[in-house]
């Protein structure tokens, strides 16, 4: 829910209980106020009444409510003493209205021309539910033209002043570390949004100034270690070929290269994978995917061999894409060695060549791999240990660079796809 | 033969004497730019072994100093720093090869020998070794006279363990000259082995053979 309508809808809420305790509290005091002069009114009248008897005693002898608005019923002394001043609210019938409306009626005894009489006055009174009905959908009316403003108010000034804020969060929205965008705020008056703006403004410089030593320093690292691997492995080369070494020596020398080895083959990579990130390949050309496919199979054809797996191609097509050469050979061979690693030996490993589209696939594990831990660097799946574990996210750093989507799936074998921006 | 290695890192430079040494030639080193800058005036050389980044000065600038002095010798660019760029420059500038770090001491002997043959012979002449004769323009082998037809791939391993006969050749040295440095991460070398029996199988007639060196490697012996 957008800022703008969850401050609404809490004002909207809150109005609307404010209002309703304010309508009751006014229901009361107008009604208690109403009363109190229809009251006064009516007491003035028994005052008049009074005066009217002492010229007219004719009038005492009204003692319904057909005529007048009074009536005068004679009582006894000790009725008189017992009589209290009391007002009733009663119906009675209304012709105007033809229906039975509300009426307030005095009770009073008086002395008048010798005689006790009780005295009735009796004064429309005002319709309760008509009251009440008015007082709702006037108040309806009221909230709504509140909410109305609010949301009026809101659009026009909230937008204004939240301005600098949408500027920031639209942009962060778009924010990629590792793509060297900066980031620009809106001027503004308001010290919470300025302290915002330079707040983030800071966090990302350092963010991307930490972003790029690390960069730097992988690459530098495995730039280092080139120099003592090589002195390493040529040192042991140069010892097995002089000395007249035991089997089981020269088995153990063999482990100690093939480890060599490996070690450089991992800092070759990482090595590899940095000056991807760092843009350091930007020859491009039209690179030939069929002829490029051909090569690599041909290439590993041994190793397929080797592990009774036969890479076959079921479909292709013509097919080229402006990129570096050099990471494309190396793309389409991660992807085939990637297969014959973790191919079942003896299953074929299947590649189609598409027009927008390379895939291979390959027999392995009976489920499908965590997706999300497929392309993340020194994710090893199985025990194999002479896997890098960089091989795909190197695969995946050269599809990201070229606009490449390299996906997985698993339908009838592990699926990886190559699909080319058309 | 005169081979000068132009290097700084004095183990890197030990390794690629002893090595070159064994194959006879004659090894002098120099250890930064103006050290080899003086020696390339002074002598001739057959090949020279140059390092891109020497303490006081860029490699490339030694190579363009030879071109402007129109001196023949075979130049082996080795770089630590294997980018494209490098590679390109040196190569336009008139390098022979392009050598990137880490390498194996097999692939340092097989490229300095390509070199010289090229720079030696022009480029024309076989290459002789027991009744094997070798044609490196036409890639033709042939055995006691009798042409015999080897695949690619048996064709660059019988040449590298040519180059490197005698010694010890490790599978990995061997699978990454063959197959390229994109191979690398193969789970292993052992595919190697099946390459290496269908060779052996057509060099029956000939005097040499290919030696498995137990779990390490192979080794090309003449008869």
């Amino acid at each position: 829910m957008r800022l703008l309508n969850y401050t609404t809808q809490y004002f909207a809420l809150l109005l609307l209980g404010v209002i309703t305790i304010w309508a009751v509290a006014f229901y009361y005091a107008m009604l208690d106020e109403i009363y109190d002069s229809l009251d006064d009114g009516l007491e003035n009248q028994k005052i008049l009444l009074l005066k009217r008897a002492q010229e007219d005693p004719s009038i005492l002898a009204h003692n319904d409510f057909d005529k007048h608005v009074y009536s005068f019923t004679p009582i006894t002394a000790p009725s008189f003493e017992q009589q209290q001043e009391r007002y009733q609210d009663t119906l009675m019938y209304m012709l105007n209205e033809e229906d039975y409306e509300p009426v307030r009626i005095y009770e009073s005894a008086i002395q008048a021309n010798g005689g006790y009489y009780k005295l009735k006055i009796i004064t429309s009174m005002v319709e309760e539910d008509d009251l009440i009905e008015d007082l709702v959908s006037y108040l309806i009316g009221l909230y709504a033209f509140l909410v109305l403003c609010i949301l009026i108010l809101n659009n026009l000034l909230l937008k204004r002043i939240w301005k600098p804020f949408h500027y920031l969060i639209d942009q962060l929205k778009d924010f990629k570390l590792d793509r060297k965008t900066s980031l620009t705020t809106a001027p503004t008056k308001i010290e919470e949004f300025t302290l915002l703006n330079t707040t983030v403004t800071a966090l990302i410089a350092s963010a991307q100034r930490s972003y790029e030593e690390q960069k730097q320093f992988i690459e530098n690292a495995s730039h280092e270690l080139q120099t003592p691997l090589a002195i390493v492995i040529n040192k042991l080369e140069l010892f097995i070929e002089q000395q007249p070494l035991s089997d089981e020596q020269l088995v153990q020398m063999a482990s100690v290269l093939d480890n060599l080895g490996r070690l450089t083959r991992l800092n070759k990579s990482l090595l590899l994978l940095s000056k991807i990130e760092n843009e350091q390949f930007q020859e491009e050309a039209e690179v030939d995917f069929k002829q490029l496919l051909h090569q690599s199979l041909s290439d590993f054809e041994a190793i397929a061999a080797h592990k009774n797996s036969a890479l076959i191609l079921l479909e292709e097509t013509e097919m080229s894409y402006r990129m570096n050469r050099d990471l494309a050979v190396i793309l389409v061979n991660n992807l085939i060695k990637n297969a014959l690693v973790h191919g079942t030996p003896g299953a074929p490993i299947h590649l189609r060549l598409k027009q927008h589209a390379l895939s291979i696939t390959n027999q392995g594990t009976p489920t499908p791999l965590k997706v999300e831990d497929i392309f993340a660097r020194f994710k090893k799946s199985g025990t194999n240990e002479k896997s890098t574990g960089l091989g795909l996210p190197i695969a995946q750093a050269i599809a990201v660079k070229y606009q490449l989507q390299l996906t997985y799936s698993y339908t009838e074998g592990h699926r990886f796809t190559l699909t080319f921006p058309i | 033969m005169k081979i000068l290695i132009i290097e700084d890192e004095p183990q890197m430079l030990d390794n690629m004497r002893r090595t070159l040494e064994q194959e006879q030639y004659l090894v002098e080193s120099a250890a930064t730019y103006t050290e080899a800058l003086d020696k390339i005036g002074a002598y001739a050389y057959d090949c020279i072994l140059l390092d891109v980044m020497l303490p006081d000065g860029n490699g490339l600038k030694i190579l363009k100093e030879l071109k402007a002095q129109q001196k023949e010798e075979g130049v082996i660019i080795v770089s630590a720093n294997d980018s494209l760029d490098d590679r390109i420059e040196g190569l336009n500038l008139g390098a022979d090869d392009y050598l990137p770090k880490p390498f194996h001491m097999a692939e340092l002997r097989a490229r300095v020998q390509a070199v010289l043959r090229r720079r030696n012979f022009e480029g024309n002449r076989n290459i002789q070794l027991g009744n094997v004769n070798i044609n490196p323009e036409t890639r033709q082998v042939f055995i006691a006279e009798e042409d015999i037809n080897l695949n690619r791939k048996e064709y660059d391993i019988l040449t590298y363990l040519i180059a490197n006969k005698t010694r010890l050749v490790t599978k990995a040295a061997l699978a990454e000259h063959v197959w390229g440095d994109h191979i690398d991460q193969a789970d292993s070398f052992d595919f190697i082995y099946s390459q290496i029996k269908n060779l052996r199988k057509k060099l029956e007639p000939a005097s040499i053979n290919v030696q498995a060196v137990y779990g390490v490697g192979y080794k090309l012996e003449v008869d």
